[in-house]
């Protein structure tokens, strides 16, 4: 159609003017460069067996040994984990989950017992884990203002149509505002350690560090820039309905509080999946002597706020040590390994099958 | 008949509603005379824009969305405007914005160009003559009517009739090359009553009306009559109208011309209207393809939302606490959601069908048919030319041509003639290079009278021109190049190698000088013929005449024409040996005339005359009613003798030919020529060869047994071969030496054949027995064709039922029909002018740039398209299929995987460039191994790249490589923690991860099948990677100001810096490419294409060279030149031979 557009013009036959016969002769001749001439020097890989095969075997090569090395890796990484939902009668929380009401001001507590039967010897991360839970669904994952969230002072007091219904709370802004925020984990958990001599010791959770540094120090911001004075920062606005606390109690430590509260914005990264699990405390190692988290028994105390039974879902606790390759996960090692096994394979296979048909092939071309 | 006849002279304007009267001078006509009805004309503006600057948008816009594309991505783009659905309409909108406003600019610009021309056009000065002054006006002010004076190489502004010329024999000198491409001079006449004027005044006192039939675009046709008044009517035809567009040449100036068609009326301005539109089978194939997609998208659509649906049967999943919906939502009708749900899928999954496809196929065609203008070898010196491409759109179509329908004169033909010998009542003159009279082979009883006659008919039967050689410039150069005095021009090489002939047998032409053809006879004495009529040839008579009267007082009518038209007319003469003879030339491959003549009396002389004049005077059917005179005049001849002209092969015409048939191609020649003339061209062509069957399907036979017994007994005859070959040629292959069958079958038979169908369809299908014949031939010729009966065998052809692609192929204006009709028209740029170039798709110098047209351009092309058509399915399948799977974890919620400015992107920067170039410069065989070798065409034969297995290859692996992207990200994503610092990712880290691994697998798929890598490929397949992670980096590098949401803040740098991320990344384009090497290499190893085994082949001839190489290099004394490196050694190759030749 282009082309034909074009031909019009040059159908107009009055437009142009013909020169003197010799003058058009030159220009019409069509220059001579490989370009023009499809005529470019150029590489011309054909994919035969013969040249396929070193690919395959050099695959296979590089895959196996890694592949055998993330295996190794994944399994020497120590993760515990424990489903504390209280689905089950016997279940320490049963009764917890049983007994949730939005509105109960006092707090249900539960305690579970677990054992480790292995040191865990580097620092250890807690991760929560939600399942059934879709942070992914489109209207969850829009619900946010992100501009809010920068700090910007006019989307704090009028938030952005997106955060609908959670925008508006009695006529006020709601501060965090939107789906994501509204539904914030907020069961608290903590960890002691049952000494053999029977003291409960607190394990000390660290609290930063959990969030992406970029969220923390760019993406997030609490209105006011550094104003110390918070709760003045968020005047005239609402925390969100299922909030206990408003977004500038979040945290005692004014660089962990507001929109830059580091649980905040782990949990304000939605998640791929609709069973995930975010960080929720890192557990330093105190020195190299001592394993990080001993052999032994511990107990996880869970302030249980966060209902899951209604949509049919699960929350876990997880305990676990991190490689170069992070967490646990079996499958890479095992997708190497796999593939290149394969890879060998189908090379030995190719190899016979160039070795006879590369035969009959020549004879074939010298018959021809 | 005679009434008849005589009937336009009184009935006249009653009858003539479709014409038009023009009052030369605007001047009313003398009372008395017909009433002056005022009819309304256009003024001479010519428009060649579309648009004016007010409706351009409007008009614009509405052509643009009346494309079926262009529309589908607006409606997709207003649903996203209208509802809540989950990717922004800018995704839609802005590549819709973008190539609607690229479109856009890209005609108005043009319409600017052309406005601009129109505007020069019409304000040019023109001269017209008021109230006996010459008043120079500007052009659009012309109006039908006016008298118009035209000054030497000026262009007429509109359609003129010639009143009178400077010249005083009342001719000009005309060249239509703007018009028709022709550049030799065309005479045109004065009105008879009217040339004697010399003076404005003479010329303004002219009182006269013009009838003429209402403007029609055939540039060669014109029908009217000059009425003066109290005096007589005069016949005018097409030379007495002057063409806008064509320029005055040799001429001082024209006087007192009058405009008839003005501005948009005129036969150029009507002949602006373009051809129909014609459509590959790949573009079809396409839209079959698209048609499919659209399916998928609907069904994929319907599946959603239906699970949807299922899925959200219970309120906590529907609404869990966490995530309510709006009251406005809540309270909207479940039907009315459900729609809006099928909607937004949808929209999520309308890239499946890509905007950017139609752009790249589109800018594929048009820069690619670029590579055919530039293409050096079909560039013919001679005539200053290359080959033009008129149409794009057929690009690939010439990758795919089952049949080809060459015309033989001109085409298979040099048609440069020359005249070989002559024959006068059996004794033959054969000229020599000396034009001395003895060296004439005389055979003895000779019958003088005869001999002269013979002579001098052929040296005023004709329509050549003399031009003396100081006063042409301009005019093709080509074997009159280099005489001296003068030389001789006609629109038929026949008649210039005739008189040429004649003037080496001692007889001369001199000049036409005042109606009088001035002859040199052999005794050097001047004789004077005066031209009293010449009946035109035409190719239904096949034959001319000339009326003269000698000096004498004599009237003679010569006629020379084909034999078969001369003969049944023939009373006298030695009919016997002329014919013999003229068997005898035919079969030798000469072309054939005969001469004959007719002593008129003076009343045969004057009813002659009556009759041609009354039906020059008839202003409808004037041609019918010329064919019937002259049809009473020709007749009672006196047989003369023949004339033998050659026509010479075009250079590698056989080798052309050849190559045609061992690609697989069945070549029909189809000519006017009689049989024994085009068979010898036809085995001189290697049509047929010594080996080749041939089957006769001629009057001749015909006349012996019934049509259908004949019909019959061949189909049984080819029927009976092949069940013998059958089996040999499947193991064989497509092994061309077996026994073929050529065809030869005649005009009046074929019609036959076509007729006895349509009259009784029931009975004898002849038309399916005639095609199941020709299926078995591998060559047809059909002689004695016309025009028409060309188009008419194409049509039967494309008609048939395997519906093949066709291509024809001619010269001359008799093509024309043909080169419409046929799937590809090829005209070539021959010595009868540029009608068939014009018309046709592709124009080419010589026939032998047919070979390189479509076993090099034609196949490149189709290899290209259909890659370009295949992998753009395959990579949107890849693209959205993975958001289809989406959909199935996250609550069929049509969250999208990819960010926004990723689904905008992908088709129009990330993968769009690569394909682009693959489409442009792909070589998968050299250039020189496809014109080595045509039978690789057989490989891509029927569409075969394009066919539904290879789709549904391509759409399998497009489903296969989406869910590796899809599942295996999402096992790796799955609850596992990806850094060493235990921080996690989110959903928009999970759609990076799968667009990157998609990215890279569908950049890297195309750079697997890529052949041919010039460092343009490598620029842009490794460029467009690099500016996709380079994008990346600055989309999610910054808090973007403006945008509402920064989801993609870091996301690219984090996953870049964890390490499982690389390996999940590098795993998964492994895994995905895997199937399509193994594919490859197996397809490849068990059962190769004839192609790869060429490339094969190829590489192997590469290999040896380098080996032979090595030993040369390592004596010269440079080492490490490693055997792999084809480039490298055949760089070294070329540099060592080049010094080897200045040595």
């Amino acid at each position: 159609m282009m082309a034909s557009s074009y031909n019009a013009k040059d159908e107009d036959g009055h437009i142009t003017v013909s020169g003197p016969g010799g003058g058009t002769l030159r220009s019409k001749k069509p220059e001579n460069t490989a370009f023009k001439q499809q005529r470019l020097p150029a590489w011309q890989p054909i994919l035969t067996a013969g040249t396929v095969l070193p690919a395959f075997f050099i695959i296979g090569l590089l895959f196996i040994p890694i592949g055998i090395g993330l295996f190794v890796t994944s399994n020497n990484i120590k993760e515990f984990e424990v489903d504390y939902t209280g689905v089950d009668m016997s279940s320490p929380c049963f009764n917890c989950s049983q007994n949730f009401s939005w509105n109960s001001t006092k707090p249900c507590t539960c305690t579970i017992p677990f054992y480790l039967d292995q040191p865990y010897e580097s620092n250890v991360y807690v991760y929560y884990g939600l399942s059934n839970f879709y942070q992914n669904h489109r209207r969850y994952v829009k619900s946010r203002d992100d501009s809010q969230l920068n700090g910007d002072v006019n989307s704090l007091m009028s938030p952005s149509k997106e955060c609908e219904p959670y925008a508006f709370h009695e006529n006020k802004p709601i501060a965090p505002c939107g789906a994501i925020a509204n539904s914030m984990f907020n069961d608290t958990l903590e960890l002691f350690y049952n000494d053999p001599n029977g003291t409960r010791i607190p394990i000390p959770l660290n609290t930063t560090g959990i969030a992406w540094w970029t969220d923390k120090h760019v993406k997030f911001g609490n209105p006011g820039g550094n104003n110390p004075n918070l709760t003045a920062a968020f005047q005239g606005t609402t925390k969100p309905v299922n909030w206990r606390r408003p977004v500038y109690e979040l945290d005692a430590d004014p660089g962990n509080n507001g929109f830059i509260n580091e649980d905040f914005i782990v949990w304000m990264r939605t998640a791929a999946l609709p069973t995930f699990r975010k960080l929720y405390r890192i557990i330093n190692k105190k020195s190299s002597m001592v394993p990080t988290l001993p052999r032994g028994n511990y107990t996880l105390e869970v302030v249980y706020n966060y209902p899951v039974r209604s949509f049919e879902g699960r929350k876990r606790v997880i305990l676990s040590t991190i490689s170069w390759m992070g967490g646990k996960n079996p499958f890479l090692g095992i997708a190497y390994i796999t593939v290149g096994s394969v890879c060998f394979f189908l090379g030995v296979v190719l190899l016979i099958i160039h070795h006879k048909c590369g035969n009959r092939n020549n004879s074939a071309d010298i018959s021809n | 008949l005679y009434i008849y006849l005589s009937l336009p002279q009184c009935v006249g304007e009653e009858i003539w509603v479709d014409s038009r009267t023009v009052y030369i001078g605007h001047k009313d006509p003398p009372p008395g005379a017909e009433a002056n009805i005022p009819q309304r004309y256009p003024d001479n503006r010519i428009v060649s824009s579309k648009y004016t600057f007010w409706n351009f948008i409007p008009k614009n816009l509405f052509e643009q969305f009346r494309r079926i594309a262009n529309f589908y991505f607006l409606v997709i783009f207003l649903v996203q405007l209208i509802i809540d659905t989950p990717t922004s309409p800018v995704t839609s909108g802005l590549p819709l914005f973008f190539v609607i406003t690229v479109t856009a600019i890209k005609q108005g610009y043009e319409d600017w160009l052309r406005h601009k021309a129109d505007c020069s056009i019409n304000e040019c000065p023109v001269d017209v003559v008021q109230q006996g002054k010459v008043v120079r006006t500007q052009s659009h002010k012309l109006r039908v009517g006016d008298i118009v004076v035209v000054r030497e190489d000026e262009t007429f502004p509109c359609d003129l009739i010639l009143l009178s010329s400077s010249r005083h024999d009342g001719t000009c000198y005309v060249t239509t090359a703007s018009l028709d491409g022709e550049s030799s001079h065309k005479t045109y006449y004065a009105v008879q009553d009217t040339m004697a004027f010399r003076t404005e005044q003479e010329v303004d006192s002219l009182h006269a009306t013009i009838e003429c039939e209402q403007p029609q675009p055939d540039l060669y046709k014109f029908v009217g009559r000059i009425n003066i008044y109290k005096d007589k009517e005069e016949p005018l035809g097409a030379e007495n109208l002057l063409l806008r567009g064509a320029t005055l040449k040799n001429t001082q100036h024209i006087y007192g011309t009058v405009a008839v068609y003005t501005g948009m009326e005129t036969k150029m301005a009507l002949n602006y209207q373009s051809k129909s539109q014609k459509r590959s089978a790949v573009e079809k194939s396409m839209n079959a393809f698209l048609i499919v997609y659209l399916c998928i998208l609907i069904s994929k659509a319907v599946i959603n939302t239906v699970l949807k649906y299922a899925w959200q049967w219970s309120p906590d999943r529907d609404e869990p606490w966490y995530n309510h919906r709006t009251e406005n939502e809540r309270q909207r009708h479940m039907v009315i959601r459900a729609f809006t749900d099928f909607l937004a899928f949808m929209v999520l999954f309308n890239y499946i069908i890509p905007v950017s496809m139609y752009v790249t196929v589109e800018m594929q065609k048009f820069l690619g048919s670029y590579f055919i203008t530039w293409d050096e070898e079909m560039f013919d010196e001679e005539l200053g030319e290359g080959a033009q491409v008129n149409t794009s759109d057929l690009n690939e179509e010439l990758g795919q041509v089952e049949y080809v329908f060459t015309d033989k004169t001109g085409t298979l033909t040099e048609n440069n003639m020359e005249f070989i010998e002559c024959c006068v009542d059996g004794n033959v003159y054969i000229p020599t290079i000396k034009v001395i009279i003895s060296d004439i082979y005389i055979l003895p009883n000779v019958c003088f009278e005869h001999e002269d006659l013979f002579f001098r008919a052929l040296c005023l039967c004709h329509t050549v021109q003399v031009k003396e050689e100081e006063t042409v410039d301009g005019i093709k150069r080509g074997i009159h190049q280099g005489r001296p005095t003068s030389f001789y021009i006609s629109s038929s090489p026949d008649e210039v190698a005739l008189v040429e002939g004649m003037k080496r047998l001692g007889y001369t032409y001199l000049r036409l000088k005042d109606n009088y053809m001035e002859i040199l006879n052999k005794d050097d004495e001047i004789e004077r013929f005066e031209l009293l009529h010449v009946l035109n040839f035409d190719s239904v008579r096949r034959r001319m005449s000339v009326i003269v009267k000698s000096s004498s007082g004599e009237y003679l009518l010569f006629c020379k024409g084909a034999d078969s038209s001369i003969f049944p007319r023939i009373v006298s003469g030695k009919v016997e040996q002329v014919k013999a003879r003229v068997e005898q030339n035919a079969i030798e491959g000469l072309r054939t005339l005969c001469v004959a003549y007719r002593r008129l009396s003076e009343s045969e002389y004057q009813e002659a005359c009556h009759h041609l004049n009354e039906a020059k005077l008839a202003l409808q059917d004037r041609e019918q009613r010329l064919a019937q005179a002259y049809d009473i005049i020709e007749r009672d001849f006196v047989l003369l003798g023949a004339t033998a002209v050659e026509d010479r092969l075009q250079e590698k015409a056989a080798d052309t030919i050849e190559s045609l048939h061992k690609a697989g191609m069945k070549v029909w020649v189809l000519t006017g020529d009689k049989m024994e003339t085009a068979a010898a061209t036809c085995y001189a062509s290697k049509l047929f060869r010594r080996s080749t069957q041939i089957l006769e399907l001629t009057k001749k036979r015909t006349e012996e047994q019934s049509l259908h017994d004949v019909l019959f007994e061949l189909n049984r005859t080819v029927l009976r071969q092949r069940s013998i070959s059958g089996y040999d040629r499947v193991s064989v292959g497509l092994s061309v030496d077996c026994l073929d069958f050529g065809l030869i079958i005649d005009g009046a038979t074929l019609s036959a054949v076509l007729k006895a169908n349509q009259e009784r369809a029931g009975s004898g299908n002849y038309r399916e027995i005639f095609l199941e014949i020709c299926r078995n031939c591998s060559a047809v010729l059909c002689c004695r064709m016309a025009p028409l009966q060309k188009a008419q065998i194409v049509k039967l052809i494309k008609a048939s039922k395997e519906h093949p692609i066709t291509l024809a192929i001619g010269d001359g204006a008799n093509d024309v029909s043909m080169i419409l009709e046929a799937h590809v028209g090829i005209g070539i740029m021959g010595k009868e002018g540029r009608q068939a170039a014009r018309n046709s798709d592709y124009a080419i110098p010589k026939f032998k740039h047919l070979k390189k047209m479509l076993l090099v351009h034609g196949h490149y092309y189709y290899i290209r398209i259909a890659e370009l058509v295949q992998y753009f399915f395959y990579k949107n399948v890849c693209f959205i299929f993975p958001q289809f799977l989406y959909q199935f974890f996250c609550g069929f919620s049509q969250q999208p995987l990819y960010d926004t400015a990723y689904l905008t992107l992908y088709n129009i920067s990330f993968t769009s460039l690569p394909i682009l170039l693959y489409s442009l410069v792909e070589q998968h065989i050299t250039m020189e191994t496809l014109k080595r070798d045509p039978s690789l065409y057989r490989d891509i034969a029927k569409n075969s790249l394009l066919r539904w297995p290879v789709f549904l290859y391509w759409t399998c692996l497009g489903v296969f490589d989406a869910v590796i992207f899809f599942f295996g990200a999402y096992f790796l994503f799955d609850n596992t923690t990806f850094t060493s610092n235990g921080q996690m990712f989110g959903n928009w880290t999970f759609g990076t991860l799968v667009f990157t691994v998609l990215v890279f697998t569908v950049t890297l798929k195309l750079a697997l099948d890529t052949h041919h890598w010039t460092w343009i490929n490598h620029f842009v397949i490794w460029g467009s990677l690099l500016f996709y992670v380079i994008f990346s980096l600055l989309w999610g590098g910054i808090i973007w100001p403006f945008l509402n949401y920064q989801r993609m803040y870091y996301v690219f740098m984090q996953m870049l810096s964890s390490g499982p991320a690389w390996l999940s990344i590098i795993l998964l384009i492994t895994v995905s490419l895997l199937p399509d090497v193994i594919k490859k290499v197996l397809c490849r190893t068990m059962c190769p294409t004839a192609t790869e085994r060429a490339q094969v082949t190829y590489c192997h001839q590469l290999h040896s060279e380098t080996k032979a190489l090595n030993c040369l290099v390592s004596r010269l004394g440079v080492r490490c030149l490693s055997c792999s490196d084809f480039c490298f050694a055949k760089a070294i190759n070329q540099l060592l031979l080049s010094s080897f030749y200045e040595n």
